[in-house]
């Protein structure tokens, strides 16, 4: 544990990146984009999480400072499942976009899908 | 007064999902017969008239509330009944810099609705299109209002999501590649932004955009995760500005959207949720240093001048109106950038203070001129059915009021007196002179010489000559789109000569919220 899952949360952030940057594919790229959405989630629990803590439920007949020195972080649980929301509304406009983009271009390949210029 | 801040917030938000709800209510005229279905079809378009006219109130509704507050004395609002104690709760923060960017989202809100009346009646499913508006305009209100990092996170993506889906509203094949490509690099300059936050708050404990300015000290405002934090989050939101490097996205995404959303994208998202984040994360959280002064000058000079010779180029109209855009937010950028160095070098304060006055004097003014000249590009585009300026010519014979609001805003925008862009230009050069930043000063000034350059072609290919091209058959536009050009028009020439009062008014304390001379004004408790 220690730094080690941090490292990892960034190598996913780099991968998402990757397919973003690097993929000409609409999918793929879309696929880029979740995984970045992904590696900021964890990284989002991970900064609340603490090695045995208990869940951030507190009841009426709790010493709140125990709790609190026992319990995980509960914000960035609240946090992160805003940010989850978020990122299933993206994922489907994106996945609506590129059906549509399918329809009117007939392939999935970004070199293919350039109309614009200038 | 307090209780009316939320409302700017709730009221858009609100009348968004009424209208989607609305709209789809199954119709009472519906009947099962051949004739019910007739009298169906003649009853939808009153009923759509009908949500029309309660979109158009509310954002009326919202702009009064926006001037009303302008004048109050409003404090923090905790919503949800949190107590300030400790600062945990969701506060919104009316301060200044927030009623002066509320006024202008609302102000250009208003005539955009107006304007897409009569323009969005050749699309179907307007009701949508309205949703989506509000949803956006409700959005951006909440970005300028949130008091705390994760809150402007969650309005930014607000704001971003229904612009993403705007641009797309045609669903033409330009139009959808355009998006797409914003929709991809938007989410992710966003999924940086929450990098940021998440690192700040994993550093201050707080999200609380007062009380991580004041624990940033301590944990060490160089210490290598703040700058981090401060890379991911610049770079995010200078993404969403769309300054140069990253400005692939707008000149695709703007054009491409309906001309209101154009004028909306142009005119105050990318201030809402670029510059104004940009300058409230730089001066009132991270709190101004050498680096991010650099940062801020870098990015404004490049955008203006790499905007400025892209948009020389350009003979589409629309194309050019938004690489424009790059270029003018490179302005303000710019004097927010010169006036952090003044901050950070202990330069004297009135001058940076004229420098922030010079840079948000321009964001009011580009929200105007730019929303105007997107809005007659449109009313253009409908009439005589093109966006090319080659193709235009003699507009003025064919299309009076049209013309002449363009004009109004193209001599705004390059800078010619009496208009509005040549008092925020001329104050934006004069203090970057007085900073002692005369090179650049010499380039801002090259580059409102550059702008001119460009909307002399504007006029002399579109407004000037014989009719001649597509122009021939061009009329004039319906009297809702001239209404909301001459809105506009008054405002780009009221604004420049009512500058010394305005100053006093409204940018007066907006330049204290970000120099921070009246204290801890940007929410927060001083414990």
């Amino acid at each position: 544990m220690g730094i080690a899952i941090y490292i990892l949360t960034f190598a996913l952030l780099l991968i998402g990146l990757y397919g973003v940057i690097a993929k000409r594919n609409v999918i793929k790229i879309i696929l880029g984009v979740l995984i970045i959405d992904y590696a900021v989630n964890m990284l989002l629990v991970l900064i609340g999480y603490r090695r045995d803590g208990v869940a951030p439920i507190v009841s009426a007949d709790e010493d709140v400072k125990k709790w609190a020195a026992a319990s995980v972080d509960p914000l960035p649980q609240a946090m992160v499942l805003t940010s989850i929301v978020i990122g299933l509304g993206l994922a489907a406009l994106m996945v609506a976009m590129a059906i549509r983009l399918y329809q009117k271009y007939g392939t999935f390949d970004m070199n293919e899908i350039r109309r614009l210029k200038g | 007064m307090d209780a009316l801040v939320p409302l700017l917030v709730v009221v858009p938000l609100a009348t968004a999902f009424a209208v989607v709800a609305l709209a789809n209510l199954p119709g009472l005229a519906r009947g099962k017969s051949e004739g019910g279905d007739r009298l169906a079809g003649a009853a939808e378009p009153s009923r759509h008239r009908a949500l029309s006219l309660l979109v158009c109130a509310a954002v009326l509704a919202n702009l009064i509330i926006s001037l009303v507050l302008l004048r109050a004395d409003v404090g923090k609002i905790y919503v949800g009944g949190w107590t300030p104690i400790k600062a945990l709760g969701i506060e919104l923060v009316c301060d200044g810099l927030a009623k002066l960017m509320v006024v202008i989202i609302n102000l250009v809100a208003l005539v955009s609705i107006i304007f897409s009346w009569s323009y969005m009646q050749r699309f179907t499913k307007v009701w949508l299109f309205e949703a989506l508006f509000l949803l956006m305009t409700g959005a951006m209100n909440g970005v300028v209002l949130a008091g705390d990092l994760f809150n402007m996170y969650v309005f930014l993506e607000i704001a971003a999501i229904s612009s993403y889906a705007l641009v797309a509203f045609g669903c033409e094949a330009e139009e959808l590649e355009a998006a797409f490509k914003y929709l991809i690099l938007g989410t992710v300059g966003s999924a940086f932004i929450l990098v940021g936050v998440t690192i700040l708050y994993a550093l201050t404990g707080h999200l609380n955009m007062a009380k991580v300015h004041e624990l940033l000290p301590v944990v060490g405002q160089t210490s290598p995760a703040v700058l981090l934090a401060a890379a991911a989050l610049l770079g995010g939101l200078a993404l969403k500005a769309a300054m140069v490097p990253f400005h692939a996205w707008l000149p695709d995404a703007h054009p491409s959207a309906p001309a209101p959303i154009s004028a909306m994208l142009s005119g105050v998202l990318i201030k809402a949720s670029g510059v104004y984040a940009l300058a409230r994360i730089v001066f009132n959280v991270l709190g101004p240093s050498s680096e991010y002064a650099a940062i801020l000058s870098v990015l404004g000079v490049v955008s203006m001048v790499v905007g400025m010779f892209l948009a020389l180029g350009q003979q589409d109209f629309k194309r050019l109106l938004a690489y424009s855009s790059i270029s003018q937010a490179g302005y303000i950028v710019l004097a927010f950038g010169v006036a952090a160095h003044l901050l950070v070098t202990g330069g004297d304060r009135s001058i940076a203070a004229l420098c922030v006055f010079g840079g948000l004097f321009h964001l009011f003014n580009h929200a105007a001129f730019k929303s105007l000249l997107f809005l007659s590009s449109g009313s253009i585009e409908q009439q005589a059915g093109t966006r090319m300026l080659k193709e235009m010519g003699g507009l003025t014979r064919r299309m009076p009021v049209t013309s002449f609001c363009c004009r109004i805003g193209a001599l705004s925008i390059a800078g010619v007196p009496p208009f509005n862009g040549f008092f925020s230009k001329l104050i934006i050069i004069i203090a970057l002179a007085l900073a002692g930043q005369l090179i650049l000063a010499g380039i801002a000034a090259g580059v409102a010489v550059g702008t001119l350059l460009m909307y002399v072609k504007v006029q002399r290919y579109a407004l000037e000559g014989e009719p001649t091209g597509a122009a021939i058959s061009a009329r004039e536009a319906p009297v809702m789109m001239c209404v909301a050009l001459v809105l506009l028009a008054v405002v780009c020439v009221a604004a420049g000569l009512a500058l010394l009062p305005l100053r006093d008014m409204v940018f007066g304390p907006a330049e204290d919220v970000l120099l921070g001379s009246a204290g801890n004004l940007t929410g927060g408790v001083t414990p």
